[in-house]
């Protein structure tokens, strides 16, 4: 259909300075967090109100348009990447914080809603929002819902999922609904169990209820240093083994670490291969008898320096490093590709092996930062994008990775979603019945598949140019790749 | 009516694709152990599809915190393998002393009181392998702990009530158990204080496994608080809860957990009575108490307030004269809608027909209808 007539109708629902149509305006909105793919959208358009919101998604519908809902731009697998000619609905001004009901332990929130405000608001009741992504500082709760985000308390409170209580959405047709309610509980099918994670595919969540949970009274962090990669992966099994249940269990190996020391200095031990990080929390009488147990499984693990951090302070100082660990590769190299796999945590140090292999035998440096509980690799793949057959090359090795990831029986992703990155690997992991009765329900909910097309699923779009470099907003420092 | 008692996938797909050609109108029926007899009982039209023969744990990695098995397998069975290991399924699935198994569970989307600390069997499902409305074989999620990749089709099945697919494959997650377990009870003469008082636990920072309240006949109400973790910080924890309480017995061993074992199996419940589960939060305890007096209810409130269970006897004579004798499951519907509660009958006589389950407000319909459609496009399966 004429797309003239699209944006003919959204210039009669956005003023003019909230409908973006110049290149220089759409220029910010041409790539998310995977920096290597960009796309021009016909128009982005700022809505202000959730009414304005349905009207423009109703209206994409009617004149059978895709569009791609987006906060801050910060997804790592391309999944707020515009579609070509298509309509982008930047949610960042769509972000109250309806309700805050401490009492309840509730937060109603709109889309645009940055993650760490959430617990900001939060922390005067001594609550928070648990799921804290790497980017929570700037990472929308709209997204985070899109992609079932993750971050480093996973293991013991889960994923942004497990914190959704209720969505209301408006569906690619323009039919508004509520999924859930504002219990932990429900009656019926899980509705925002199956919207979280959708990718954008199944619209656009403008209300979104999330559970808030009492902040921990202390916290045991620990950080040790290993000679070996795998004498820290070795500690990682002991602790579980041990029947502790960390609220975080991270590792970042020597590439990493040097990274970010020299991004954040956040002073880690001199001459470490690998180090752990592993974070007890809860009520102090626990977490001091946990801590007990912790000492022994660390000492016999093998490290050759241990620290605990003795304040707050010293805990954020190991936190920083870890969580900036992404955004200081680019230090290193300002080419990169961040993956995202999950192998059996009883195979890490194979498939930690094996990515080094695989390393040596592309000739590309590879730095691993990973959720060690959860098994989440974060292999980051470094190239430079000016060298003839770089991307490709580095590519090719992101793929191998992955194909490891499904052999060894793990995913393709733990945390970041397909998006465009991925989703030619979906299919490896699903079967035909599998993929099929996904599509089937992606077109279910969406006829005209209109909502971030292209995503998840295979095919289907022509792939256009490749860039490299930093993200013009990631130079500028406002986004990071986490 | 009949049942069919399939032992392999293959046998399920059959059992399926067979249904339209028996005659017009039938419709498949999986069930379990039974457990839940107002959902699991046949009604006019539906052939049971008995999937007790579908059991046993495929594959138990401790080290991973995931196991799967077929979906007939009992959860006493898995509860004994996990315990053998230290681990244990943090949802606290109910009634697993009735026979309730892993498929039956996850399809009526139950917890028990334990969810309370880490969440409900929505939280610890991993994967499901189910055969659909048409007959197809197909798998969501995954086996390890963490995974995003695709339609988070596992969670979608947790309250399906089979209307989707017979599932017969699950992966949990499942986590260290606690060595050691205290509850904390306290009874108030006055229920506001009973709810004041769960309020404060309710908010503190302090990790508990259970919180439940149990109003009495007469207007007083308990508040019941486990503690669970390693046993020489016990002593001091409860401390804090008696102070959030205002007091309270600490019971240990066999006193503590015979409370707890007997609301997993709705031991408090009259035989032959209606029970619902009404999903809520705790600030809306009062209108409920007050609309559901009318009904010889008796009540208990668990995971904090998040979740109603109503048992009632099956027939009552409304108050008013000349009005009709109306069933109590009717009943309670009006009162949940005009409270924007729902509700899930989990014992009922058969007579209930299937559309009558689930009751009171209902939200995302649409939605939901667009899933069905793509599951059981022939209308095999049960509809609610």
């Amino acid at each position: 259909m004429n797309s003239d007539t699209l944006t003919d109708a959204l210039s009669r629902l956005y003023p003019a300075d909230r409908i973006l149509r110049k290149p220089g305006e759409l220029a910010p909105y041409e790539s998310d967090a995977l920096t290597a793919l960009r796309r021009r959208p016909l128009a982005v358009v700022i809505p202000q109100t959730q009414n304005e919101v349905i009207e423009t998604v109703r209206l994409c519908h009617r004149y059978e348009t895709p569009f791609v809902a987006r906060g801050s731009g910060t997804s790592l697998s391309g999944g707020s990447l515009p579609v070509p000619d298509g309509i982008v609905i930047a949610l960042n001004r769509l972000n109250r914080i309806i309700r805050l009901d401490p009492q309840e332990r509730i937060a109603i929130v709109e889309p645009g809603v940055v993650n760490l405000d959430i617990s900001r608001a939060a922390a005067p009741y001594d609550l928070h929002y648990a799921p804290d992504p790497s980017s929570q500082q700037i990472c929308t709760i709209g997204g985070n819902v899109a992609f079932n985000s993750g971050g480093a308390h996973c293991l013991k409170y889960g994923m942004t999922s497990n914190h959704i209580l209720s969505i209301k959405a408006v569906l690619p047709d323009g039919e508004v609904v509520q999924l859930g309610s504002e219990s932990a509980e429900g009656v019926g099918p899980d509705l925002p169990g199956l919207f979280v994670g959708s990718e954008g595919l199944f619209g656009i969540a403008l209300e979104i209820a999330v559970r808030l949970l009492p902040r921990p009274q202390k916290y045991h962090t620990l950080l040790a240093a290993y000679r070996t990669l795998e004498a820290a992966g070795d500690a990682v099994t002991r602790v579980v083994a041990s029947g502790l249940l960390p609220g975080a269990l991270e590792i970042m190996d020597r590439l990493a670490i040097q990274a970010a020391e020299a991004a954040v200095h956040p002073n880690y031990p001199q001459g470490a291969e690998a180090v752990l990080i592993v974070e007890l929390e809860g009520e102090p009488e626990e977490v001091a008898e946990e801590t007990r147990r912790l000492d022994e499984v660390i000492r016999a693990s093998g490290a050759y320096e241990v620290r605990v951090a003795q304040n707050a302070a010293d805990r954020l100082r190991i936190w920083k490093g870890r969580k900036s660990a992404f955004s200081a590769v680019g230090r290193l190299s300002s080419d990169y590709i961040v993956q995202d796999g999950v192998v059996p945590r009883g195979r890490l140090g194979e498939a930690l092996a094996e990515i080094r292999r695989l390393s040596g035998q592309y000739g590309l440096r590879v730095a691993n930062v990973f959720h060690a509980g959860d098994g989440n690799l974060h292999p980051l793949i470094l190239y430079d994008g000016r060298a003839a057959g770089a991307l490709e090359r580095a590519e090719k090795l992101a793929g191998e990775i992955l194909q490891l990831c499904i052999r060894y029986g793990g995913s393709i992703t733990g945390e970041h979603g397909v998006g465009m990155e991925k989703r030619d690997y979906l299919p490896r992991m699903y079967g035909e019945a599998d993929m099929d009765m996904m599509w089937k329900l992606r077109c279910a909910v969406d006829p005209r598949q209109i909502a971030n097309r292209g995503k998840m699923f295979p095919g289907g779009e022509v792939s256009s140019p490749f860039s490299t470099g930093m993200h013009p907003l990631e130079r500028a420092g406002v986004i990071s790749r986490e | 009516m009949s049942t069919v008692v399939p032992a392999s996938f293959d046998e399920v797909q059959a059992a399926v694709r067979a249904v339209r050609a028996a005659h017009a109108g039938a419709r498949l029926l999986p069930r379990g152990g039974g457990s839940k007899p107002a959902l699991s009982a046949p009604r006019v039209g539906e052939e049971v599809l008995d999937l007790s023969a579908l059991a046993g744990v495929v594959e138990y990695n401790p080290g991973e915190y995931t196991f799967t098995a077929l979906a007939g397998t009992r959860i006493v069975e898995v509860r004994a393998l996990l315990a053998a290991q230290g681990q244990y399924l943090p949802f606290d699935p109910p009634l697993a002393e009735r026979g309730a198994t892993l498929g039956g569970t996850v399809a009526a989307g139950l917890s028990g009181a334990g969810r309370y600390r880490f969440g409900g069997v929505r939280d610890f499902i991993l994967g499901v392998r189910l055969v659909d409305g048409s007959g197809e074989l197909v798998r969501g999620g995954g086996k390890v702990v963490k995974n995003a990749a695709g339609f988070d089709i596992p969670k979608l099945m947790v309250g399906s009530l089979g209307q989707f697919g017979v599932l017969v494959e699950l992966t949990f997650k499942v986590f260290p158990a606690s060595v050691a377990h205290t509850t904390v009870r306290r009874r108030y003469a006055a229920q506001d204080a009973a709810l004041t008082a769960l309020g404060n636990v309710y908010t503190a920072r302090l990790d508990i496994d259970s919180l439940d309240l149990l109003p009495g006949s007469d207007g007083s109400a308990t508040v019941a608080v486990r503690l669970g973790g390693l046993p020489d910080a016990l002593p001091a924890r409860a401390e804090h809860v008696r102070g959030l309480l205002e007091g309270g017995d600490i019971l240990t061993g066999a006193d503590e957990s015979s409370g707890w074992q007997s609301a997993a199996e709705f031991a408090w419940v009259p035989a032959g009575w209606i029970v619902t589960k009404v999903p809520l939060t705790p600030r809306r305890i009062p209108a409920l108490e007050a609309a559901a007096g009318s009904l010889q209810t008796v009540r208990r409130y668990s995971s904090g307030g998040n979740v109603a269970w109503l048992a009632m006897p099956p027939e009552r004579n409304s108050g008013a004269a000349g009005e009709e004798k109306g069933s109590a499951v009717q009943e309670l519907d009006r009162i949940l809608a005009g409270l924007e509660l729902s509700g899930l009958v989990v014992f009922g006589p058969p007579e209930l027909s299937r559309s009558r389950l689930r009751i009171g407000w209902r939200s995302g319909q649409a939605f939901e209808q667009r899933v069905k459609a793509v599951f059981d496009p022939a209308g095999r399966l049960p509809s609610y």
